[in-house]
């Protein structure tokens, strides 16, 4: 795949633009993506400043009451403020809860993606540069996770890992890598073979330098789209895993834990506590889908004006 | 031909073979099942007795080498819980998953696929625009929620359908099924439509994206100026042209909705294999999560031979090459 974004724009004034700055202009084209990104943007802050700004601190025990527990939303508690999206079983604030569990499901979705990226990217490169038989090897076995849904692969992980937040972050990784190999390798292995690169490597140039300052920035765009979607992927499949019971312990719960809790009492109509996380954890998870769906689209060549 | 077909086979094979290692080693790793097996007020020799009866004092290569020995016999253990032959556990659960599975993805198949065409056909009208805006929803928002959202709609604040169960069924076969019968029908639908939202997403996209490479070939162009009418050319031509994406995608699908149904089978309490896989791994019940995960594996790479097969039917370069 060449580089949609590296390309040299028409005009001599544009020579000064970086591509990232073109990246950008392009990006902002497009109103729908530009207002998801606000969104996005708007609640990764929210969760970076959950301690300042929400009523209450959640994970402080002390802080609870039982009596102010189940309580529907507009409720006035013994804290003294109105619980504006009501209280949970525990009786604590519920969007307290929320903007805590939005910090929990962010942190998870990225970590994982993060460590996703650079893992999957290692091998993919790895494969493109080596080729011949460590290629054969590392894309076999990537192209056969890939053919294995990921949930079912991350369940067993956390039913053979156990429970706990590193080992469910080994699970999404585990069921998230393959993804990013196979970007990296496509997009690096279309690189190896441009001239460019056979020539770089007839230099005394080093393997690392070619790889990091030639093949990586060409395979960098692709695998951006990629790490936007698998974020959301990722806080999408922790919700499920906390969902079905084996996620995070339930001491800090995430926003999948949090409506998890609440399922039990939906039946008698207090839905409350389950429909308002989900409806963070909706709304956070289609606007980075947003982003991530516009960025292929301005980084597709083939749709390129 | 035969040569490719001979190195798929052991290369699926191998496969299976470092699963069932795997596998073993991680279940092996995690809980004692004694906890499980033998209640504490058991004496010392009842401990033992039972330890020795499920062969769990022998060294791990050798109860591997023991399960092993058992499986190509097709026997899979007993369950710790249930205390039943896993292979009668899972054969009894099993119709009820098949039931959902295929109702849920020919579902998806027969609506998608029209939906699909259409917005491919005017991609701009506001029709359009509506189906693809599901599509969108029908990725991004977990099926969990979905199922949540769809019993709190349908079972609790309409109270047209129930929240759970198979309801009842009928005999065919020597199984029951919940499809014969009208309440079944009721119990069947709200989980089917839950399992094939996912679904639907990809055909309305694959059945979008192949429509509209279609409509601006020579195809169409030719078909109408034959005077062909609008609906013959999409019924007749551009649906056949589309198909063949759709069938390999349906294929592959039909494979992961069955690891999706776990999801599905626990909220609607539906009691297929998923619920019993969730159910046995919160309870260490061993026996049961490897035969599982075995049967999941060897369903895998089942799909995979024959689709990498069916491809070689149709490239001949694949066949020819040897390895692919």
């Amino acid at each position: 795949m060449s580089d949609p974004v590296m390309k040299p724009l028409t005009g001599d004034a544009s020579k000064a633009i970086s591509p990232w700055r073109d990246l950008w202009w392009r990006f902002c084209e497009d109103r729908v993506a530009l207002f998801a990104f606000g969104v996005v943007v708007l609640l990764v802050l929210m969760a970076l400043f959950a301690p300042l700004i929400s009523p209450q601190n959640p994970y402080d025990l002390s802080g609870l009451s039982l009596r102010d527990a189940r309580r529907p939303p507009g409720f006035v508690g013994s804290g003294g403020y109105t619980h504006v999206l009501g209280t949970d079983a525990q009786g604590r604030d519920l969007l307290s809860a929320i903007l805590y569990g939005l910090r929990v499901s962010l942190q998870i979705g990225i970590t994982a993606g993060a460590v996703a990226l650079v893992i999957g990217t290692s091998i993919g490169i790895t494969a493109a540069y080596a080729r011949g038989f460590v290629e054969a090897i590392l894309m076999r076995i990537v192209d056969l996770q890939l053919s294995f849904p990921p949930i079912l692969l991350a369940l067993v992980l956390v039913a053979l890992l156990g429970q706990g937040q590193a080992q469910l972050v080994t699970a999404l990784v585990a069921a998230q890598y393959a993804y990013f190999a196979r970007t990296a390798f496509g997009a690096a292995s279309a690189e190896r073979s441009k001239d460019y690169v056979e020539a770089a490597a007839a230099t005394p140039l080093s393997a690392r330098r070619i790889v990091f300052r030639h093949i990586l920035p060409n395979a960098m765009p692709a695998l951006i789209v990629v790490a936007t979607v698998q974020i959301a992927y990722a806080i999408a499949l922790e919700a499920t895993l906390s969902f079905l019971g084996l996620g995070l312990p339930v001491t800090e719960p995430s926003l999948g834990m949090l409506i998890s809790n609440g399922v039990k009492y939906m039946m008698s109509g207090r839905t409350w506590m389950s429909v308002y996380p989900g409806i963070m954890l909706i709304i956070l998870i289609v606007a980075i889908n947003m982003v991530g769906d516009h960025l292929r689209d301005i980084l597709n060549p083939r749709l390129d004006k | 031909m035969s040569g490719f077909i001979i190195q798929r086979l052991l290369q699926a094979i191998v496969v299976m073979a470092v699963m069932s290692v795997i596998v073993f080693a991680g279940i092996y790793s995690i809980g004692n099942p004694l906890e499980i097996l033998i209640p504490p007020e058991a004496t010392q020799d009842v401990r033992e007795r039972t330890i020795a009866r499920f062969g769990l004092d022998r060294p791990v290569v050798e109860q591997y080498f023991y399960y092993i020995r058992n499986l190509l016999q097709g026997d899979l253990g007993r369950s710790y819980i249930y205390n039943e032959p896993v292979l009668h556990l899972i054969s009894g659960r099993l119709p009820a998953t098949i039931e959902l599975v295929l109702v849920s993805v020919l579902g998806a198949l027969f609506i998608g696929v029209p939906l699909g065409m259409l917005a491919g056909y005017r991609p701009d009208a506001w029709s359009s625009r509506i189906i693809m805006a599901v599509s969108i929803l029908g990725f991004s928002v977990p099926t969990f929620w979905v199922g949540l959202i769809l019993i709190l709609t349908f079972a609790v604040e309409l109270g047209w359908l129930p929240s759970g169960g198979r309801g009842d069924t009928a005999e065919l076969f020597g199984t029951a099924w919940s499809f014969l019968t009208l309440n079944g029908w009721s119990h069947l639908v709200l989980p089917a439509i839950n399992l094939a939202l996912f679904k639907l997403a990809i055909m309305i996209r694959l059945a979008r994206a192949g429509t509209r490479e279609v409509m601006l070939g020579d195809t169409v162009k030719f078909a109408r100026a034959a005077g062909l009418s609008e609906w013959t050319i999409m019924t007749r031509h551009v649906l056949k042209l589309i198909s063949i994406p759709i069938v390999t995608v349906f294929g592959l699908e039909l494979g992961s909705t069955l690891a999706f149904a776990v999801v599905t089978e626990t909220i609607f309490s539906w009691p297929g294999v998923g619920k019993l896989i969730i159910d046995s791994i919160k309870n260490l019940d061993r026996p049961v999560m490897m035969a599982y995960l075995m049967l999941t594996a060897g369903l895998f790479v089942t799909i995979n031979l024959v689709v990498d097969l069916v491809y070689a039917l149709l490239d001949p370069r694949l066949r020819r090459g040897g390895a692919a």
